[in-house]
């Protein structure tokens, strides 16, 4: 990676998700690569869902960012070219679901069956001692899970293949 | 190869009636926002309309690629002869043994769709079904939960079910109505097919069924609903337009 695209994913990584504040764009793993016209960078992201609706405001947020740190005429664009996958969120990312209180997704090696959803463990107490409520969550990147060691609800950043 | 005029109006053909599904299916699945019969059900449905709509979406984006009018214009301005969903989707949302046959028939066809659909030689259409993929996992893995529990509810739980698989069986056949340029788009290798989809389709939906005691009709038993692919509708679908496009008819322009 040459200085100028390094740069680039530095000031991203200040861009932090609109739903889940302690994760940056570059640790989700949604920016898929920087290409340069003349001097202006050209970001391309991917989205995590089709449906996302933070979509189109993590695209604002970056162009802003880019704007602010004194590029004249950044472009930003979302394609599907790279799909993305929960695998592609970085060590540091899985650390700020966590500290978000969502259970990180575990790696998967392709494909998603039941059983994974259920052996998640509790982002408060580290048990294993869970159990899935429900597939779907608040939005559409998390599950809902029971803790029977601490007894808490929480919620668990779902693995997508 | 040198796509022809008629390999594109064939694409056109395969991603207009993928669309108008995903959106009129959503928007159906929306139905159930707050009246679900429990709370992970309701957010459940609630979920995979709005999956269902981002990926209608990124289908009405690749046709405004290839020359047609924008997504909104698109999804919000036709009337019901221009839709090509199939009668399946268009149904209310009846009782929620009716919705769940309907998910269970229609999500595993999608997911074959898809997957057969990421060997496409249209880049465009390979890239999204890749994507679409696991977002649909959790559609089918839904949908095969409930079929699992409910057979093994009550001796009334399962005849419910039962009876919805035979009345939603013929509706769910018309997903699979050919259109008229099946053989241009097989040989562009752009897809292979109604009917190898739906081959493969009884396969799958016959052993899942058949592992939780259902059973699934004959073919050759019922009247596939067919008429949707081509513009004819039954009395459900402009209603449903009507509603969806309401904001949309007040104020066109409208800044979100």
């Amino acid at each position: 990676m040459d200085n100028r695209t390094a740069e680039i994913y530095r000031i991203l990584e200040t861009v932090m998700d609109p739903e889940i504040p302690t994760i940056s764009l570059v640790d989700l793993g949604i920016v898929t690569g920087v290409e340069w016209e003349n001097d202006n960078p050209h970001v391309k992201l991917t989205p995590t869902f089709s449906g996302c609706p933070a979509l189109r405001i993590m695209e604002q947020l970056v162009h802003e960012k880019l704007i602010d740190s004194g590029y004249e005429t950044p472009r930003v664009s979302t394609s599907f070219e790279v799909a993305w996958n929960t695998n592609m969120i970085s060590e540091k990312g899985l650390a700020a679901l966590k500290k978000h209180g969502l259970a990180p997704p575990p790696k998967h090696a392709g494909y998603i069956e039941l059983d994974v959803l259920s052996d998640i463990a509790c982002p408060l107490c580290d048990s294993r001692n869970t159990t899935m409520q429900t597939p779907f969550g608040p939005t559409l990147c998390r599950s809902m899970h029971y803790c029977k060691n601490c007894q808490n609800a929480f919620e668990a950043f779902k693995p997508v293949t | 190869m040198e796509l022809t005029e008629r390999h594109v109006e064939g694409l056109k053909e395969l991603l207009y009636k993928m669309a108008d599904d995903l959106l009129i299916l959503g928007h159906r699945n929306s139905e159930w926002t707050g009246l679900g019969p429990v709370l992970e059900e309701d957010i459940a449905f609630s979920s995979m309309a709005q999956d269902k709509l981002g990926q209608s979406l990124a289908l009405f984006e690749l046709l405004h690629e290839l020359g047609e009018n924008v997504p909104d214009i698109v999804a919000f301005t036709r009337n019901d002869k221009q839709f090509h969903n199939c009668h399946l989707v268009e149904m209310p949302i009846g009782e929620y043994d009716f919705s769940l046959a309907r998910h269970f028939f229609y999500d595993h066809a999608d997911a074959l769709r898809f997957a057969m659909l990421e060997r496409s030689s249209f880049e465009g259409l390979s890239m999204i079904s890749r994507k679409f993929r696991g977002e649909i996992k959790y559609h089918t893995m839904h949908a095969d939960v409930w079929m699992k529990q409910l057979s093994q509810g009550t001796e009334e739980s399962k005849a419910r079910m039962q009876s919805a698989i035979n009345a939603t069986f013929p509706l769910a056949l018309g997903i699979f109505e050919e259109g008229e340029y099946e053989a241009e788009l097989k040989e562009a290798g752009i897809f292979e097919g109604e009917s190898a989809l739906k081959h493969q389709w009884l396969e799958k939906v016959t052993s899942e069924l058949k592992k939780h005691g259902y059973t699934l009709p004959a073919e050759k038993d019922v009247a596939p609903a067919l008429g949707g692919r081509k513009g004819f509708h039954t009395e459900h679908l402009q209603p449903l337009l009507n509603e969806m496009s309401e904001v949309f008819q007040i104020d066109p322009g409208a800044d979100w």
